[in-house]
């Protein structure tokens, strides 16, 4: 079954609409939970009166910023985030009040009642008022220092970049814009809460991270872990967005206890606009610096980003933005500096590709400047540059596998490019771009002596395997992927194999569905417990059969041994298997090795494995509208192993479509504080007519670490995606975009300025 | 509340319901069929997909009132009656679904089309779907999936 394309276990289920998304549960009587959300940007709260609210008959319980104090946050160095506003709001949209009533109508009817005095604070609107100084009451949160609105600061040098860059004999820079992008999935936040005997309660929630819903309901809530129980059900595409645990998660908790009655609740859409947690607003300049035969020679960056008004992981993004520039190409002088600041604004967060989509765009279109000023391809440019596999880059981040260059071979092949880059007529252009990935966080988010990642195999009586995994399927497939690895190793078909995850009550935990560390890790860990169970089952029949564990051959639902003296039916093996023991378990974990030098900030990045890929675009550029039309992509990803290629196809295309659409479409909108496109309409994500064709090439490197020789393939394949695109415009109608998306209006400015030879 | 009388999945149905429910409402909170997504209740996803007498329609913006004794098929209908088994069976081994929310309406939407276009082309079918978002496939195996489902589809009829 590796290697193999396999249809998703669950999607017959799917398929029919029998598959249980959160807000499908029947919970019978359950109360409705509606949120009462700030309409200022910033403002202290003077007074909150839900009296009126709590009188109304068919309103069960009420839960104000007070009842729920305590802070939270994904990242336990920047829990800055309460359950509700307690004595200010920062964004438009956070939740000051909510109540659970009888019905979806009475609860929003309730929140009218209740009354809510506000007194106005200056808001900070941008990132350049963020981090200039101002008065106290315009600090969003007071722990920012010197009167400025910045949360984070990161900065790394290594060997004196800027020096490299005044010596170096070719030099590029530029000043890059991206507007916010958020994730689009499809299926709203939901939740349901159910209170259980003993002060236990239940949430059902669309969560990518179990693990840290269950650890931030019991912190919030003041109760024990063991009280808490957390589960995924069927969820309905996260991207990122469904990674922090949320207000609403912890509020309909606290709402089931106080009522004693199950609750639920299922965002509109324009309160998951609201929520956002997308990829950060961001401006960037980045000078980048080569020797003449296009040798990379320094790189320096200094990035602001726009973190709404709270964390989320925004320290990580702080960091991704500058380390991941740390390949695929060898720069041993290299620096950046990032500021995230706060501002009124729903929070960015992690979104597919998470910190590096941005600072890629920039760097790729550096390279592919001064490749064209150097008259160097710019794939040639590209492979002159490449790391090699089996390396540390300056900041020890450490290379193993890289199928990089086979994935630039490959789209550059396909695409025919040495034939047709650079010659096709006005209007229609190529562009290429390369990226590279961590596959999965080699550190924790919170500090223990945990594995990241436990999984437990079972064999029982009745011949079934199942497999116990923390680890979200949020759609990318590791479901299939767990039973896939249990097929494999005990030879038998997948109907057999049952896996249950993402249920804290009953699965080991697994940290979650981020950093594109699913396969790798909890992949991993299933690997080794099953080998553990197969072996278990060896040694039953070895004893009872006098034969060597060891010759013993898993295949076709039969155990054989290498001389056919032992040939048994499963069922035959596991009765043997289990006699005098019955159902037994075995346990796989995943720790990673220790990494990374001995710097501050030497672990952000740090991945046991990391991902690569290439990316050749194809646009058809209208030079009287600007309206740009993608006409192909190809998209090549080093992925080690693809265990299921239908998954990785799936992920590789997926993330070509989210680059399309934060390359020429996506935009988060704000006036004065308020989201101005919280809907469908307004914030277009690419429809199929706008999706092109995809070629995709998978490239397999084998990575000595990975279950099979795994990594990653989520996210990695967007990086390149955007770059291409900007890099094929260039080719096309010989105009560089600096500012994303890059709209017909943007791409007609760049063309009259460079007519008018404002631009050179 | 007003009595409404309509065909649901070939059966008469009859329930109280709020003068500004909508058929998504009547749908999942009245009869529990649940295969029917609430995405954005905007119309603007497709998720909500339904046939009402065999027509496409956004059900989160077909007030139920509405749908008086009409005859209204979702994607459990669909999938009892077997018309969308070939293009089901193409989407679960194509990959074309992931995460699985849009499916229900994408099965429905297709199911509209093909059965006008028995040999559409590529084009055509990205037409058809271009009301229904897909977040996580770059629809790319979906259109494959509906093309081969066509294609054994002209075959049969």
């Amino acid at each position: 079954m590796i290697g193999k394309a396999t249809p998703y276990i669950d999607a017959q289920a799917k398929v029919t609409g029998t598959a249980r998304y959160t807000d499908d549960f029947v919970e019978s009587n359950a109360l409705h939970v509606a949120f009462m959300r700030s309409p200022f940007a910033h403002a202290r709260i003077l007074r909150v009166d839900v009296s009126a609210a709590e009188r109304s008959p068919l309103v069960k319980a009420v839960a104000v910023g007070s009842d729920l104090p305590t802070p939270f946050g994904i990242l336990p160095i920047s829990a800055d985030e309460t359950a509700m506003a307690v004595d200010k709001v920062r964004f438009i949209g956070e939740i000051v009040a909510a109540v659970a009533a009888e019905s979806r109508e009475a609860a929003a009817a309730a929140l009218q009642l209740i009354n809510v005095d506000y007194e106005e604070l200056p808001a900070v609107r941008s990132p350049e008022q963020a981090l200039s100084k101002g008065a106290p009451e315009g600090q969003i949160h007071a722990h920012s220092r010197d009167l400025t609105n910045i949360h984070k600061r990161a900065e790394l040098s290594f060997n004196d970049p800027q020096e490299a860059l005044r010596s170096a004999k070719h030099v590029r820079s530029g000043e890059f814009s991206f507007a916010g992008v958020t994730h689009g999935f499809t299926e709203p936040h939901a939740t349901i809460a159910i209170p259980e005997a003993n002060g236990c309660v239940t949430v059902i929630s669309a969560t990518q991270v179990p693990h840290y819903l269950q650890r931030a309901i019991a912190k919030v809530l003041a109760i024990p872990l063991h009280r808490v129980r957390v589960i995924k059900p069927t969820l309905g595409g996260g991207f990122g967005g469904k990674s922090d645990p949320f207000p609403h998660e912890i509020i309909c908790a606290f709402l089931a206890q106080k009522s004693g009655r199950a609750v639920r609740c299922n965002f509109s859409r324009e309160e998951v606009f609201l929520t956002n947690h997308g990829r950060h607003p961001t401006t960037l300049s980045m000078s980048l610096g080569c020797d003449d035969v296009g040798k990379i020679e320094g790189l320096w960056t200094d990035v602001v980003i726009d973190g709404g008004a709270f964390a989320s992981f925004g320290v990580v993004t702080t960091y991704y933005n500058g380390v991941l520039l740390q390949g695929p190409y060898r720069i041993d002088r290299f620096g950046f500096r990032t500021r995230r600041v706060y501002t009124n604004k729903p929070q960015s967060g992690a979104m597919r590709g998470h910190g590096a989509v941005n600072s890629r765009y920039a760097v790729e279109t550096l390279i592919d400047m001064l490749a064209h000023d150097r008259g160097i391809d710019p794939c040639d440019f590209r492979l002159r540059n490449f790391l090699p596999k089996n390396t540390l880059t300056v900041g020890q981040l450490r290379i193993t596998s890289n199928g990089v260059q086979a994935c630039l071979d490959a789209v550059r092949k396909k695409s025919d490019w040495d034939n047709r880059h650079g010659k096709l007529p006005f209007g229609r252009g190529l562009g290429v771009a390369c990226g590279f990935y961590i596959s999965g966080s080699a550190l924790p988010i919170i500090w223990n002596r945990q594995p990241q990642s436990v999984v437990h195999a079972k064999l029982d009586f009745d011949g079934s395997i199942v497999v116990y995994s923390g680890a979200s399927d949020i759609g990318q497939g590791s479901d299939t992927m767990f039973a896939q690895m249990a097929s494999n190793v005990l030879g038998l078909s997948l109907d057999r194999i049952k896996v249950v995850s993402a249920d804290t009550k009953l699965t080991p935990v697994d940290l979650g569905s981020y950093s594109s560390r699913v396969t790798f890790m909890a992949g991993n860990a299933a690997k080794k417990a099953l080998d553990k169970l197969r072996a278990e089952v060896a040694l039953g029949i070895a004893q009872e059969k006098g034969c060597m564990a060891e010759e013993l051959e898993f295949a076709d639902e039969r155990v054989r041994s290498k001389d056919g003296s032992v040939d048994l039916s499963w069922d035959e093996a596991v009765e043997i298997a289990t006699a005098m023991r019955g159902a037994f378990v075995e346990s796989g974990v995943y720790i990673s090795p220790k990494l990374g030098g001995d710097f501050k900030g030497s672990g952000a990045g740090l991945s046991p494995s990391y991902s690569f890929g290439a990316c050749i675009a194809e646009v058809d550029v209208d030079s009287l509208t600007g309206q740009v039309r993608v006409v192909k992509i190809w998209s090549a990803h080093d992925c080690g192993r693809a265990l299921n290629p239908l998954a990785v196809e799936g992920q590789i295309e997926g993330s070509v479509h989210m680059g399309l659409g934060q390359a020429l479409y996506e935009e988060m909108k704000y006036k004065d504080g308020r989201v101005l496109n919280a809907n469908f309409c307004d914030y277009q994500i690419p429809t199929s007519l706008d999706t092109p064709e995809i070629d995709v090439t998978i490239i397999e490197s084998e990575d000595p670490e990975g279950p099979y020789g795994a990594k990653e393939a989520g996210e990695g394949p967007i990086h390149p995606v955007l770059p291409a695109i900007g890099n094929a415009i260039y080719d096309a109608v010989c105009v560089r975009m600096f500012d994303l998306p890059m709209t017909p209006d943007r791409i007609l400015r760049a063309m009259r300025d460079k007519e008018s030879g404002a631009h050179s | 509340m007003q009595q409404l009388t309509l065909t649901v999945n070939g059966t008469k149905r009859t329930l109280l319901a709020k003068p500004d429910a909508t058929l998504l409402d009547v749908l999942r909170d009245g009869f529990g069929l649940c295969g029917t997504k609430r995405g954005c209740e905007q119309g603007s996803c497709g998720a909500c997909t339904v046939l009402l007498d065999d027509e496409p329609v956004l059900s989160c913006l077909t007030p139920a009132l509405r749908c008086l004794d009409r005859c209204v098929t979702t994607i459990e209908g669909l999938t009892e009656s077997g018309e969308v088994a070939e293009l089901q069976r193409q989407l679960v081994e194509r990959g074309g679904i992931q995460c699985g929310f849009c499916t229900p309406g994408m099965v429905v939407t297709l199911h509209a089309f093909l059965r006008h276009n028995l040999v559409p082309t590529e084009d055509e079918i990205r037409d058809a779907i271009s009301g229904n978002l897909c977040r996580c496939t770059g629809y790319a195996k979906i259109v494959k999936a509906a093309m081969i489902a066509s294609g054994l589809q002209g075959e049969r009829s």
